[in-house]
């Protein structure tokens, strides 16, 4: 009887350990973070940091997919799963009519006072319903959740991240959809003038070979990961008048090691933070990490420049404001 | 593993191997050490890299020896060699060839505190355990305490089969709390957990290195007087103890090193997975099972083998890397399957 319990025991343990420990509880974790991970260039730039660009996005069409609507009218009641898009519908007037946001989103600041309804990973299908939506902006990943709606008779928008030009169609799909296509038009047009205005500027200049940091571990160089050359974050780069030193690996976020980091020599670089600005020191003890690169001529020239505020990533209607602040660290001389 | 361990052959014999072994094997992670590198996902002029006259600043060279190459080589060195010892000694200590040295929770620990670090650390006041490297520490020494207290009666021998349970049921319940912390946490920290999680030896300088060769020094002090005893112990508790072993000690100095170990290797590199498992067997296939040419084999053959996955790693797909962690998974799971299959 005992024998049996132990090769019992031992039966147990071997299965355990095989999809065990080491491997199994973050093999679980890993899969289920794939899971995220096939959403996630979309999630990041909403959620107001770009780090993710997984191929995915690139390889999804460029712009937005088409509305899917199964009614007709403007839509009263909107449910946006999708910060981005939330910011998208305040701009084009749409404000009052969004009923429902994620659990990431904080602007404009309005949206902090409306019912919160989960995110990518934990959309609450219930609440949503129970808020009557007659619109929902998705995630072009949750396909599940699209086609729930889809079955209760509600208009579904999934939101693809794609580029500059995707987030301006957006901007436009979502004015249509809630019946301020003039609206829609007008902030397009403004943001496109912003951007316009910026490259009007630099014409002419210099432009930097250019590294633009979108994820770092504090304290220490590891752990970095810069824009790649697709999406939004490259464009504006490119509008602001830099090179970017990773413009030749097409993906929207890429790991670097310390090796490359050097190789690639940028003249200046750019760390992206969509939180608040840190304490003096603070800042200085950041901006001391990149010293350990003594041959990049950005660090050997002090140009290492620390930007902060959420429009930085935020694929949506204040993208010119972003790419105004990287004209003006990369410009100096230019800014009026 | 089918050479019985417990007949030690003779002193003699066993010396001359072990000397065989440390010279070939060292011989190899001597060479990995200083071949690899030179290798990179760029040409360098080692010349130029060694010219003492061009400032260190002016010397892209020189920075991408120094900077980028070495620390990232010593650190595969020490990583590798302590999971692969460490592996050796939890696989002795469990009598399972199936335990690495994550088996006990010890990185599973490590990763929770990483995680945590990763997902709050921003927002706590800037304190020492906001750095990842120091809060994977803690919770390698968290970990490792609960096993500890859960497994051991004061005074009497450690039941192996309570251990490994407790290991592994502390492993799936951080793992738990690992997947609520990241669902808690946003995107770009749930990102950066699971890239720490794939493990990463570019720790871009030596300061890292130095902060955790305390701890390898110790954990790899005392696997030196461990062979003997778990010779002994691998055939059995009782009849180790006949032999005058004091098994209780030997497995508390046992799990005691091999947790320091973990410890350390995963707070540096985070939690590669496969070479704690697969360069002991590796190095059993060729040497045999005897504890004392085993361990200190392995130590030498995991720094050689970590260091030349790395290579893989920052070589193969440049100037884009595979995570070190996916080549010694991708290395180390189908020869582990052929292991398990070949022994059945």
């Amino acid at each position: 009887m005992a024998t049996r319990q132990a090769k019992l025991i031992r039966l147990v343990v071997v299965v355990l350990l095989l999809c065990g420990p080491s491997s199994s509880g973050w093999g679980a974790s890993l899969s289920g973070c794939g899971v995220s991970l096939s959403g996630c260039g979309a999630n990041l730039s909403a959620r107001g940091a770009n780090l993710l660009g997984s191929r995915d996005q690139s390889r999804g069409p460029q712009g937005s997919a088409p509305p899917q609507s199964s009614g007709s009218g403007p839509a009263r009641r909107v449910v946006s799963l999708v910060p981005n898009v939330t910011e998208m519908l305040f701009a084009v007037g749409a404000g009052t009519q969004v009923v429902g946001v994620s659990s990431y989103d904080d602007f404009p600041p309005e949206t902090k006072a409306l019912p919160r309804v989960g995110a990518l990973l934990d959309p609450d299908t219930e609440r949503i319903l129970s808020l009557r939506p007659d619109l929902v902006v998705v995630y072009g990943s949750q396909t599940e959740l699209e086609r729930q709606f889809t079955r209760a008779g509600i208009r579904v928008y999934p939101y693809r991240h794609g580029g500059i030009d995707s987030i301006l169609q957006a901007i436009r799909d979502l004015a249509g959809l809630t019946g301020h296509p003039a609206e829609g038009d007008r902030v397009v047009r403004q943001v496109r003038s912003q951007l316009d205005a910026v490259g009007v500027r630099v014409r002419g200049q210099r432009r930097p070979r250019t590294m633009l940091v979108i994820g770092r571990d504090a304290g220490a160089l590891r752990g970095v990961y810069v824009s790649g050359g697709v999406g939004f974050l490259h464009e504006l780069l490119d509008i602001a008048g830099g090179d970017d030193v990773f413009g030749d690996i097409k993906r929207e976020a890429v790991q670097p090691s310390n090796e490359t980091l050097i190789v690639r020599a940028p003249e200046v670089i750019i760390e992206l933070h969509p939180g608040e600005q840190p304490a003096a020191d603070a800042l200085q003890k950041e901006r001391a990490v990149w010293n350990l690169l003594a041959s990049v001529p950005a660090v050997r020239t002090g140009r290492v420049h620390f930007l902060y505020g959420g429009y930085l990533v935020a694929a949506g209607p204040r993208i010119g404001r972003a790419a105004e602040a990287l004209a003006g660290v990369l410009h100096p001389d230019t800014v009026k | 593993m089918s050479a019985a361990p417990g007949s030690l052959g003779n002193e003699h014999g066993v010396k001359a191997r072990l000397a065989s072994v440390l010279i070939g094997y060292g011989g190899l992670a001597l060479a990995a050490c200083v071949l690899a590198p030179l290798a990179g996902s760029t040409h360098i002029s080692l010349v130029r890299a060694f010219d003492r006259s061009i400032p260190f600043p002016d010397n892209v060279d020189a920075q991408i020896f120094f900077v980028a190459r070495m620390p990232r080589v010593l650190t595969g060195a020490i990583v590798g060699s302590t999971l692969a010892a460490a592996g050796v000694v939890m696989q002795a200590l469990l009598g399972n060839p199936l335990a690495t040295p994550f088996t006990l929770g010890v990185s599973t620990g490590a990763a929770l505190g990483a995680v945590l670090a990763i997902t709050f650390g921003s927002s706590l006041p800037v304190g020492a355990l906001a750095s990842v490297p120091l809060a994977s520490l803690a919770g390698a020494v968290v970990a490792s305490a609960i096993v500890y207290v859960l497994a051991t009666r004061p005074g009497r021998p450690i039941s192996t089969m309570v251990l490994l349970l407790a290991g592994v049921t502390l492993n799936a319940f951080f793992s738990a709390l690992i997947l609520f912390v990241q669902y808690a946490a946003d995107f770009t920290q749930a990102y950066r957990t699971i890239r720490w999680l794939m493990g990463d030896l570019d720790v871009g300088s030596f300061a890292p290195i130095v902060a955790a060769l305390p701890l390898v020094v110790v954990a790899l002090g005392i696997f030196a007087f461990l062979p003997r005893p778990l010779n002994l112990l691998s055939v059995g508790a009782d009849s180790a103890a006949t032999r005058g072993v004091d098994v209780g000690l030997t497995q508390r100095l046992a799990f005691f090193s091999a947790s320091l170990a973990t410890a350390a290797a995963v707070s540096l590199a985070g939690p590669i997975g496969f070479v704690g498992i697969v360069v002991p067997h590796l190095v059993r296939l060729m040497v045999g099972a005897d504890h004392r040419i085993v361990l200190p084999a392995s130590a030498l053959f995991g720094a050689a083998f970590l260091i030349g996955c790395d290579l893989i790693a920052r070589t193969v797909l440049a100037p884009v890397e595979v995570p070190v962690g996916v080549v010694t998974a991708m290395l180390g799971g189908p020869f582990f399957l052929w292991l398990l299959v070949r022994r059945s």
